[in-house]
């Protein structure tokens, strides 16, 4: 019953999946966890799991302190899945015995000049108009609360209920959990998606030897992969001789020829590369665009911050978030240059110039690494969550600066649709939503 | 009602409204904006921007069928700038370009000497030039001079919404000019376009205002509506301003 390497396994007594789980990010590991706790039959398809834009991202959990205008559907997602994450996490720390660095001391917000100050002034406004509890602190107020705040600091807003985690110990304790239930991981690209009959019948997978195309399916592992977080991979790689070990699909050895695994449901989590996936019907591409976004690890012995900050200086925006280990986040830029993915000198500059207005400190630090992500942009910011209109395709990306916030929510809603009985996909983001304007 | 078209290097533009994507919160947002202001003319920063991909800020301008207009916006030296345009020319197949090379980070302010320099190589290359300066009589001159297509003068620093800061430069510039005056950066509201236009500008180019006001649609009508006012009231010419009352109608029968 095993999937044969370099056979399509299309005959009666191939396995077929409940579904098959197309990217390996936090929102595919999340979405294939939920499924399979669900009682489904998943796989995930990654050769390089967690080495996207997961692996660049802050883990900012702040749907309050990143609201902005005309994006309220966005804010109403965010509050509501911020409000799953203490429970996701702890579940995910007992499933997978690490730890994922949940911490929610919120994001002080604080600004420099009188023009800052005053911008600061107008969002306090916006969040009082929409309920949102934030609190106004003075300039020795912040610095009272983060003492490691340039004494220029003017003001503040403390947004209490802001948290955050590390993305990259998140994915990795996903794939334990996964491996720990058995879910098959298959470590290589998917060329695209098998449809027949007008309807999804599984994905197709490139031999490994042909796995690391830039740009045309997953991409490679950062090089600054350095981080302190363990490797990832090991758990999962263990884990499949698990109880469906035989059955994953998994090759004996690198082979030569694509093959076929038979799923009912394929679900795209690709992130920046879901609008390229061969195979998905022209009409049906998903309007998701890479937005890159430079970061940089920085690390000190002892934690020089105890909540995120983040700041405009003179207009550019950045933000720090700090782990207990020491590490600490400065971030990010946002550039529209399609898949490139070069870490540039300018962004470096920016970042540091800008980190420093803020905390002074953070001249002394280690840099521990500097990677570029690319996240997936969507015409209105919004995700794309849900099946589409092509039976057994659904979608699982589009969540830009908000995959990790948007993980718990977007697993529950997509593991309820495969389950069949989830709730009701929020018109905001359904797949559906960009139909009539084209 | 006769034709009033905006015309820059012989080419006409029904709308005299310009407008710059900067700071839209998204691009959904940034089309209604759009086609609220009735834009025929946009212009787009090309150094962070990959021309090749699919859905990008480009695409929301080619559906509205609005024309772009490349700009050199981060630059800090004439070669800089001269290469970016370049750039845009090759990849999008225009040869207009907004010059816009900045002299430091804080103000934004153009560097009038870089900003000459790059106008005479980019003019003698064959492009449209529509340089970004200073409110400064003297050398919107001498750019039209240089074969410019038009002149922008700020009203205040970028992204400032300080409105129009020295209007008598503006009407200063606007007299002398043989080219179109475009009036560019600085506008906050409604009242400060329909001011430079008051003042004879051609044209409004605008973005921050538009883009990062709490509804962009609506600001960017008020911006499209601003702008027809102001040039009706420019063509149809204000009254003198008298210290005293003078009766519309008579007092006495």
């Amino acid at each position: 019953m095993g999937i044969s390497q370099g056979v399509p396994a299309e005959g009666p007594g191939a396995r077929a999946f409940d579904a098959v789980i197309v990217g390996g990010g936090i929102i595919g590991l999340s979405v294939a966890w939920r499924a399979s706790l669900r009682g489904l039959d998943v796989a995930v398809a990654d050769p390089a799991p967690g080495s996207g834009a997961s692996h660049a991202a802050a883990g900012m959990l702040a749907p309050v302190s990143e609201v902005s205008y005309t994006e309220e559907p966005l804010l109403r997602l965010g509050l509501a899945s911020l409000a799953r994450w203490p429970a996701f996490a702890a579940e995910l720390e007992e499933a997978a015995g690490r730890d994922v660095d949940l911490r929610g001391e919120g994001t002080l917000d604080v600004a420099f000049g009188a023009d800052d100050m005053a911008a600061l002034g107008e969002l306090a406004a916006f969040m009082d108009k929409l309920g949102l509890p934030v609190e106004r602190l003075t300039g020795r107020e912040a610095r009272r609360l983060e003492p490691m705040l340039a004494p220029s600091v003017r003001g503040g807003l403390l947004a209490g209920g802001d948290s955050w985690v590390d993305p990259r110990r998140v994915t990795a304790a996903l794939l334990a959990a996964l491996a720990a239930r058995g879910v098959p991981l298959l470590r290589e690209r998917v060329t695209g998606l098998d449809v027949t009959g007008g309807e999804v019948r599984g994905v197709r997978l490139a031999p490994p030897s042909s796995s690391a195309g830039p740009g045309s399916g997953l991409r490679r592992t950062p090089a600054g992969l350095t981080g302190g977080t363990g490797d990832p991979w090991a758990a999962a790689e263990t884990a499949l001789g698990g109880p469906h070990g035989d059955a994953g699909g998994l090759p004996a050895g690198p082979g030569t020829a694509e093959r076929v695994v038979r799923a009912r449901r394929v679900v795209v989590a690709l992130g920046a590369w879901a609008g390229v996936l061969a195979g998905v019907p022209p009409e049906l591409v998903p309007p998701v665009r890479p937005v890159k976004g430079q970061i940089m690890r920085l690390r000190s012995a002892e934690p020089l911050l105890g909540r995120c900050v983040r700041g405009s200086v003179h207009g550019s925006s950045v933000y720090l978030v700090p782990r207990r280990d020491g590490e600490l986040v400065v971030g990010a830029t946002q550039e529209e240059l399609g898949f490139d993915d070069r870490v540039t000198a300018g962004a470096v500059w920016e970042l540091l110039r800008d980190a420093r207005e803020l905390v002074p400190g953070v001249t002394e630090l280690e840099v521990a690494d500097v990677v570029a992500g690319l996240r997936p942009g969507t015409p209105d910011n919004l995700p794309l969550i849900g099946p589409t209109a092509l039976p057994g395709l659904h979608l699982a990306t589009g969540h830009h600066r908000g995959g990790v916030l948007l993980a718990p929510l977007t697993a529950e809603l997509v593991a309820g649709t495969l389950a069949g009985d989830g709730p009701e996909i929020p018109p905001a983001c359904s797949p559906t939503r960009f139909e009539d304007i084209a | 009602m006769t034709e009033d078209a905006l015309v820059i290097a012989g080419q006409k533009f029904a709308s005299r409204l310009i407008m710059g994507t900067g700071g839209a919160p998204s691009l959904e947002v940034l089309d209604q904006a759009l086609a609220a202001s009735g834009t025929e003319l946009t212009t787009v920063a090309m150094r962070r921007l990959d021309p090749a991909q699919r859905g990008s800020v480009l695409d929301v301008l080619r559906a509205r069928n609005i024309q772009v207009l490349p700009n050199t916006a981060g630059c800090y030296t004439a070669g800089e700038a001269v290469l970016t345009a370049r750039l845009a020319r090759e990849a999008l197949g225009t040869d207009w370009v907004k010059l816009e090379v900045i002299s430091d980070e804080r103000t934004l302010l153009p560097d009038p000497i870089e900003t000459f320099d790059a106008a005479e190589r980019l003019v003698a290359d064959g492009f449209v030039v529509l340089p970004y300066i200073g409110d400064d009589p003297a050398l919107a001159r001498r750019l039209e001079q240089a074969g410019c297509a038009a002149v922008m003068p700020l009203g205040a620093p970028i992204g400032s919404g300080l409105g129009i800061r020295n209007p008598h430069n503006i009407e200063l510039i606007v007299e002398a000019a043989q080219v179109p005056v475009i009036l560019d950066a600085g506008i906050g509201t409604a009242s400060d376009a329909a001011l430079a236009m008051e003042l004879g500008c051609d044209a409004v180019l605008l973005a921050s205002a538009v883009t990062r006001a709490q509804r962009p649609d609506l600001m960017a009508a008020a911006m499209r509506s601003a702008v027809e006012a102001g040039r009706q009231a420019r063509q149809a010419g204000r009254i003198p301003r008298r210290r005293y009352a003078e009766a519309s109608s008579p007092l006495t029968p």
